[in-house]
């Protein structure tokens, strides 16, 4: 009952010796998450985790070993590039890239690759990917969502555990919820969750949560009046943020006048979406 | 992050874009020096990091040395937008025949670089793209192979350029190109690439931003900015690590997490409040970062309360609890403190701050409300 990731994923952790790595692949395993290896160049045949799992040089040959069919990356944002060339050159369907900061020439050249590899890219600067009940690919804290049926799909980390707790407060639970990133260029997108949510069978209603900057909530406005059957409610973070300045993530600024957030509410409202005037009144909405 | 023009100027010289032979001054007599040095008339201009220069008076001409040097000593005793003028670059003035816009920048959309262009060069290109966007010539490039020359034809094309000046119009094209990537720019523009009476093109004016997050790998770049054009508060912010901008509001707010530090400025205004500042104490914030933050927010003195908005994830409560509680030992602010903390170790760092004389929140709702009120008491 969910998009992307349930309990049969085979997760392999790129950069799994490094501290965040160490932490969260703990956390991900507490939380019942398959994961089956670790990648380190330079410390291939360690163990980790008292001897939980098996770290490798290298993708291809903790892909060959184990099975591995989703990567997540914990690498520092100049080595971040390389890891997602690696992981797509080892045919790894599935790529979720926690990192942030990477420089956005170097992502609008890995997004070029990866479109014409055919492989899937979540993030980067993003906190992953969940499934309660089922699996975490990221480091969304696994206590604050239970098991149910609206779908997430968000730009935010910290907003979005915002909206999960708020949900689960009302007694309601997430089917999936995904975190695309703040990033001004990005792998998966709006729409890309959308169309999953719409395709699977346990999401009932879905959450958007958007901000300042570009035009993908407008793009998925569209998709929504054109394609959706589920109800969406979103929310819009930044109507109180001043034009020309990055508000903290690399892709929230309003440019030469575009990018607001009321242009973007509006356009959702014209596409049927209701959207909360703030987090704890999504609920309500749904 | 902004360079000035004649910072941008400097790079385009280096990627073999034609430049006027100008140089940068501070002072009056400096201006007057190089104008004698140039010969004939100059142009002066205001080396401030916001657009609308000439509009303010900021970019004038002159035609002796002394001239010169009476123009300059007005223009560096000048605020434009708020920001004074400390530089002026003082460049030979070009005899133009025609005007060309030319730049390339991210197209977010697209996900990939685009270079524009436009006969009508010399204005503002924004109220152009408004006014008439069909002026304006747009070719997007493949990321992994690079703008080809075939591409930079097309926009010469485009734009009715004169074949005599295509050689020389390529080689510019290829500089500012190979100028964007090595330097990781989100934007090289040149506004306007001249051509002269003498039948040549030249670079008049320059515009690069940079991507913040690459200067990591062009320490030679990030020399280049310019601390005395950002508010205090932001140099100091960026020295921690934490993301901050200053607004015009009286209730401070600390969050974790960029989006839910908008959302938090957004629900203070919604329920009748205005938000002093955007700040964003990042993952896993430190007793250090959380200190350093709260005396970057009461240096505001508009600030009439503070609100603290923590959910914890990486970042633990009770880690921002201590942080809080030292930086209340250091810092001792007079103003109202609304504090809502919400998952990993909240508890915790609750029972940390039950002494410190702190309003309490349990909700996004309540604590915006108890801000919007301790800020009017």
């Amino acid at each position: 009952m969910s998009i992307l990731v349930n309990k049969d994923t085979r997760v392999l952790v790129q950069g799994i010796t490094g501290h965040e790595g160490l932490f969260h692949t703990q956390q991900m395993l507490a939380y019942g998450t398959n994961v089956v290896a670790g990648v380190r160049p330079g410390k291939g045949g360690e163990w980790v985790l008292d001897g939980k799992v098996p770290v490798f040089d290298s993708c291809r040959a903790a892909v060959e070993a184990t099975g591995a069919n989703t990567s997540i990356i914990f690498v520092s944002a100049a080595f971040a590039p390389d890891a997602i060339y690696e992981a797509a050159d080892a045919d790894l369907p599935f790529i979720v890239c926690i990192t942030e900061g990477i420089p956005v020439q170097d992502m609008m050249r890995v997004r070029a690759y990866l479109d014409q590899k055919g492989c899937r890219l979540l993030g980067p600067n993003c906190p992953g990917v969940l499934t309660p009940g089922e699996a975490k690919v990221g480091i969304i804290p696994g206590d604050i969502a239970i098991p149910g049926n609206v779908g997430i799909v968000s730009r935010s980390g910290t907003l979005t555990y915002e909206v999960l707790y708020a949900l689960k407060l009302a007694g309601m639970g997430a089917s999936t919820c995904v975190g695309i990133g703040g990033d001004p260029i990005n792998g998966t997108d709006f729409i890309d969750c959308l169309d999953m949510f719409e395709a699977d069978p346990y999401t009932e209603k879905v959450v958007l949560i958007g901000e300042i900057g570009g035009t993908d909530e407008e793009k998925a406005a569209q998709f929504i009046a054109r394609h959706m059957t589920k109800p969406v409610v979103a929310f819009i973070a930044g109507q109180t943020a001043p034009p020309g300045k990055r508000m903290g993530h690399a892709g929230a600024i309003i440019e030469a006048g575009s990018g607001t957030a009321a242009e973007k509410i509006q356009a959702l409202e014209a596409a049927g979406v209701r959207v909360a005037r703030h987090p704890e009144e999504i609920p309500e909405l749904l | 992050m902004k360079l000035h023009e004649y910072q941008s100027k400097q790079i385009f010289a280096r990627y073999g874009i034609p430049i006027p032979g100008g140089r940068v001054a501070a002072t009056a007599t400096e201006v007057r020096q190089i104008a004698e040095e140039l010969g004939g008339r100059v142009v002066i201009k205001a080396q401030v990091l916001v657009g609308g220069r000439g509009k303010a008076g900021g970019v004038r001409l002159a035609k002796t040395p002394k001239e010169a040097e009476e123009v300059a000593t007005q223009i560096l005793a000048m605020e434009i937008k708020g920001l004074p003028v400390r530089k002026v670059l003082v460049d030979p003035a070009a005899h133009i025949e025609q005007e060309i816009y030319l730049a390339i920048t991210n197209d977010r959309t697209a996900r990939r670089p685009v270079m524009m262009a436009s006969a009508a060069g010399g204005v503002d290109i924004e109220e152009v793209a408004r006014t008439a966007p069909e002026k304006i010539i747009k070719i997007h490039i493949d990321p992994l192979l690079g703008l080809r020359d075939y591409q930079a034809r097309d926009i010469a094309i485009g734009i009715d350029l004169s074949r005599d000046y295509w050689k020389s119009f390529l080689e510019i094209t290829r500089g500012l190109w190979r100028a964007y990537v090595e330097c990781d720019a989100t934007l090289a523009e040149i506004n306007p690439l001249v051509v002269t009476k003498e039948k040549r093109l030249l670079a008049l004016d320059g515009k690069m931003l940079l991507d913040d997050n690459a200067l990591f790998r062009h320490p030679d770049l990030a020399e280049m900015r310019d601390v005395d054009e950002e508010a205090p508060a932001e140099t100091e912010a960026r020295k921690y690590g934490l993301s901050f901008i200053k607004l015009e509001g009286n209730i401070g707010c600390m969050v974790n997490g960029a989006g839910l530090a908008m959302t938090t400025m957004d629900i203070v205004k919604l329920f009748g409040g205005e938000p002093a500042n955007f700040l964003d104490i990042g993952g896993g914030a430190s007793a250090e970062k959380v200190a350093a933050a709260l005396r970057i927010i009461l240096s505001d003195t508009n600030v009439k309360a503070v609100l603290f908005n923590i959910f914890g994830g990486i970042t633990r409560c009770d880690e921002v609890a201590k942080g809080i509680l030292a930086a209340l030992a250091e810092v001792k602010p007079q103003v109202p403190m609304v504090v809502r903390l919400v998952g990993t170790n909240a508890e915790e760092g609750r029972r940390l701050l039950a002494d410190a004389q702190m309003i309490t929140a349990q909700t996004l709702v309540e604590a915006a409300q108890k801000a919007v009120a301790a800020a009017r008491r």
